[in-house]
């Protein structure tokens, strides 16, 4: 029997704000343990939250960029669970009235991804383990998270990992957050139940918690279909429970079951007043969106005429979109998209880099660059080396190129030059006549050595063809 | 006693020097604590550093009202340095590293700290027998108890250890340990002072208060300490106090309602009676209210604060501070067993019931029961000022209990009945020695007013305090 999944995600998405959610400290990565704590964020005794409204803004702008409804009041609730990464054994989160309800996507192959909420928590510390003992570092802890939840609207691994791929791309975009899954910043909750296809009700689910990369997520999904649906084919029943993921094997082992769930006593937050934001404010937040990964990738495709996947890649970090969008200035977007794929991105090749994308040669002076070879005032091949000084210097494009680059050689000076090469290379022209379309490339670099890269090869291309018909 | 008034004359006219009236308070605390147990610490070196800055202060010129005045702070107040303990085993040797906003604006002030008053534990209690330490005995008569939960505060001001003290209220512990040691303490409207280093223990109805020897010491305290602070989203700005306190009641329509006064013991009753008479006698006009949800805030009471309770102590766990138990199987086991060892009887029951009451299947039962109780006991309220500017009640049903009284816990809940409904509701509220008892003992007038009117029934509380001198210590 071939079962059909149905999946829900909830990912946990740390918002970059400068400070935490209810104290002064900084948000900041790494650093010495328990550098980055106060009293509020150790939960010490006697101090009180003090809601970061940073956070509420960023919360609320990643919920309309995600097409939900922010609530012009909303309350923070006390979840509670006791462990030590926990320091006042109970968590600020959000119950019944949630920052942003509804929303969702609607994915390449159609289908609609729907939100049930986004609400906005704090995070938890970190255990680190030292030999025997475990020790806690509160950096972490009061970190702003976001919780968003999706329905249970997916049938497939593939869904999961696009709707994850395009949560992450619209979240840097509107600058919300920097959804490093490797930092930890984005984390995933797999719901996931089987059902005989065409039946309308839910079986019974399991949750894969703390999912830390698209591989573990993939093999959560894949390792709980196989586990389920082993338990219903042999007539067994699948238990609610809640499961674990180990990276090193890619299989889940069950943490706890429904009858030992963690009842968490919600109750609101007396120490923090209602959440409140004024429809005037949604409005300046929605206003103040930027142009979103979709409809930016609509527009490079079909405004700017870059092929689809240039402009998936263009489009996946907000940094590189921005600097194409500045090189580009004044060009043929296409050409500027090209150089940086085929030249930029084969020297900047981690996700980390192009995320941070900040190349030697700034927007400002591709763009000199590329005006330049668009204009014909110099050659491909001085482009090449123009580039290489730049890269290396950080300096625009007119501190290299020479009078000698800039006196291309063209008209009739080239129509002999060419003349010369097709009578040089006599084999070659008889090659490409006889149908080796590649030959012809042997008389055009003959030009181009020619002319140590004072001419145009296109037009050179061009000459020639002319010559030998 | 002490008055605020008194000793910021001496130190103007230079009589004396903080100096020599802080040491002359921790003698004093020295010498009367060993009966009273009013304190948990005397604060000698805290005090004599303050007294000293204070003095500077003071040959500078312009120093404010509370400069080099010693006080009293309630030991569940964060001091930095200090051990702050909620008269808790689990707390016993944690000292705080940062100062709660209501200590570092009186620090600002130049006031002289005398010593950390004593306290039912964690804030749970009307009587202090529940305080790790023992409980601190009534400054009236030390074979009485000082009541609770400020008792150890009420005790020291009314035996003169400090001008003044600061407790905190969740049911009445400001109130009923000042009616009880026959001086005045003040349960602000909620929000009125930051409670920003107050360890919490009820955190919708916790509010800082102060206790002193008379009404206009009160009100000078209350501005000092009144305030928005941004660290506390609850807090607000309020009206000052002092600067309206000589307006007079003229025309002011006291409500009494009944409800307030059933099963009271006749000398109670008369002693509300003659206070009534006092505010008629300064212009104020008797009318007759109706307060029906009186029997059930004090259930609804008992959930909420439980409930809050045991969410903000669930922190207590002896990983990072306080008690810690010294043998234990795995985590689980060290978590349970330092919390056992570390808190009281009192303190485990409230966390059991919290927790009960918030549980799923009971939660519907129980604290959304006790939401919907709170919001008709503001309603009754709501009614009242239609018709009253200040409600008139005693503080307490009883005088001081003998220490050690055998007391259920139903019947020590009782002991807040008058009280609660004002923290329920959040507004502000005053107790003021009207009477004494055929043994001794002080009885308190409860007046409680609107939100942030502060100054209305500290005017009442002033006509009362008038008419009636006072009960000999």
């Amino acid at each position: 029997m071939k079962y059909e999944m149905v999946i829900g995600l909830e990912t946990h998405v740390e918002l970059s704000t400068a400070t935490k959610i209810f104290c002064g400290c900084t948000t900041k990565f790494a650093g010495e343990p328990n550098a980055h704590c106060c009293e509020i964020c150790t939960g010490m005794p006697g101090s009180l939250p003090s809601l970061n409204r940073a956070v509420v803004e960023y919360a609320a702008t990643a919920g309309l960029a995600l097409g939900g409804d922010v609530r012009e009041k909303s309350v923070m609730a006390r979840k509670h669970y006791v462990y030590p990464d926990l320091p006042k054994a109970y968590q600020i989160s959000q119950f019944d009235l949630p920052l942003v309800s509804g929303g969702g996507m609607t994915l390449s192959n159609g289908r609609r991804i729907n939100l049930t909420r986004i609400h906005i928590e704090e995070d938890a510390g970190k255990l680190v383990h030292r030999g025997a003992n475990v020790a806690v570092d509160y950096n972490r802890g009061g970190v702003p998270l976001i919780e968003i939840v999706t329905e249970p609207d997916f049938r497939d691994a593939s869904e999961v990992l696009e709707y994850m791929e395009r949560l992450q791309t619209t979240l840097r975009a509107v600058g919300v957050s920097d959804c490093r899954m490797q930092e930890g910043s984005m984390r995933c909750d797999v719901n996931l139940s089987l059902r005989i296809p065409g039946e309308t009700a839910y079986g019974v689910r399991s949750e894969t918690k703390n999912l830390n990369s698209f591989t573990a997520v993939a093999d959560a999904i894949r390792t709980e279909y196989a586990r389920q649906s082993e338990i219903l084919g042999a007539g067994g029943t699948v238990e609610q429970e809640t499961r674990g993921y180990d990276a090193d094997s890619g299989e889940t082992h069950s943490l706890r079951s429904k009858e030992n769930s963690d009842d968490y006593r919600y109750f609101p937050e007396p120490d923090i007043v209602t959440v409140r934001l004024s429809p005037e404010e949604i409005e300046r937040l929605r206003g103040a969106l930027p142009e979103l990964p979709d409809a930016k990738l609509a527009r490079y495709v079909s405004v700017l005429q870059i092929p689809e996947a240039d402009a998936k890649l263009l489009t996946k970090y907000r940094a590189v979109s921005e600097y194409f969008e500045r090189a580009a200035d004044g060009i043929a977007p296409k050409s500027a998209a090209n150089f940086i794929i085929t030249v930029m991105f084969a020297e900047i090749q981690t996700e980390a880099e192009r995320e941070n994308w900040n190349p030697a040669v700034s927007a400002a002076n591709l763009n000199g660059l590329l005006k330049l070879t668009e204009a014909g005032t110099i050659s491909r091949g001085t482009q090449k080396r123009v580039y290489g000084e730049m890269s290396a210097s950080g300096k625009p494009a007119a501190d290299f190129v020479t009078a000698e680059d800039t006196a291309q050689i063209t008209g009739d000076e080239l129509r002999a030059l060419c003349e010369k090469a097709v009578a040089e290379n006599a084999k070659s022209v008889a090659d490409y006549k006889s149908g080796k379309e590649k030959a012809l490339k042997a008389v055009v670099g003959a030009v181009m050595r020619e002319t140590r890269g004072r001419a145009d090869a296109v037009l050179a291309e061009a000459i020639i063809l002319a010559v030998i018909a | 006693m002490k008055t605020i008034a008194g000793i910021s004359e001496l130190l103007r006219s230079r009589r004396a020097s903080a100096a020599e009236i802080a040491a002359d308070c921790i003698a004093a605390a020295k010498a009367k604590n060993p009966e009273l147990n009013a304190l948990v610490a005397i604060t000698g070196d805290e005090a004599a550093r303050a007294a000293e800055k204070a003095d500077r202060m003071l040959s500078a010129g312009d120093a404010p009202e509370l400069c080099g005045v010693p006080f009293i702070l309630k030991d569940n107040i964060s001091t930095a340095g200090i051990a702050t303990t909620c008269a808790s085993k689990m707390l016993e040797n944690y000292v705080p590293f940062y100062d709660a906003a209501v200590w570092e604006s009186l620090k600002a002030r130049g006031a002289v700290m005398i010593g950390k008053g004593n306290m039912d534990e964690f804030a749970m209690g009307s009587t202090n027998g529940t305080s790790y330490f023992g409980p601190a005995r009534n400054a009236v008569n030390p074979a009485y108890a000082a009541g609770g939960s400020s008792g150890g505060v009420a005790s020291a001001v009314a035996a003169g250890l400090g001008a003044y003290g600061i407790g905190s209220d969740t049911g009445g512990s400001v109130r009923l340990p000042a009616s009880f040691n026959g001086v005045a303490g003040l349960k602000p409207t909620y929000g009125a002072v930051s409670r920003y280093g107050l360890i919490a223990y009820a955190s919708s109805l916790d509010q800082i208060g102060p206790i002193a020897s008379n009404v206009s010491d009160l009100a000078v305290v209350f501005d000092a300490i009144t305030g928005r602070d941004a660290r506390d989203m609850t807090s607000r700005d309020a009206e000052t106090a002092s600067d309206k306190l000589a307006g007079g009641i003229r025309g002011m329509r006291i409500g009494i309602a009944d409800e307030f006064f059933e099963n009271l013991s006749g000398e109670i009753a008369s002693a509300l009676e003659d206070a009534a008479r006092a505010l008629e006698a300064a212009g104020a006009v008797r009318v007759s209210v109706k307060f029906p949800r009186l029997r059930d805030a004090l259930p609804a009471y008992y959930v909420i604060a439980c409930a809050e309770a045991s969410s903000n102590l669930g922190r207590y766990d002896g990983l990072r501070y306080g008690h810690r138990a010294a043998e234990s199987a795995d985590l689980e086991d060290f978590v349970a067993r330092t919390r056992s060892e570390g808190f009281g009887d009192e303190a485990r029951r409230r966390i059991m019931l919290g927790t009960y009451v918030l549980s799923a299947g009971y939660y519907d039962a129980f604290y959304n029961k006790a939401l919907l109780i709170r919001r008709a006991v503001r309603n009754d309220f709501r009614r009242v000022f239609e018709t009253a500017d200040v409600l008139l009640t005693p503080t307490a049903h009883v005088t001081a209990p003998l220490v050690g009284a055998e007391l259920s816990p139903t019947e020590t809940y009782l002991t807040d009945i008058c009280t609660v409904p004002v923290n329920i509701a959040g507004v502000p509220a005053v107790s003021v020695p009207c009477g004494t008892g055929k043994n001794g003992l002080p009885i308190g007038a409860q007046l409680i007013g609107r939100h942030f009117r502060e100054y209305e029934i500290l005017r009442a509380a002033l006509a009362v305090e008038a008419a009636y001198g006072g009960t000999a210590i």
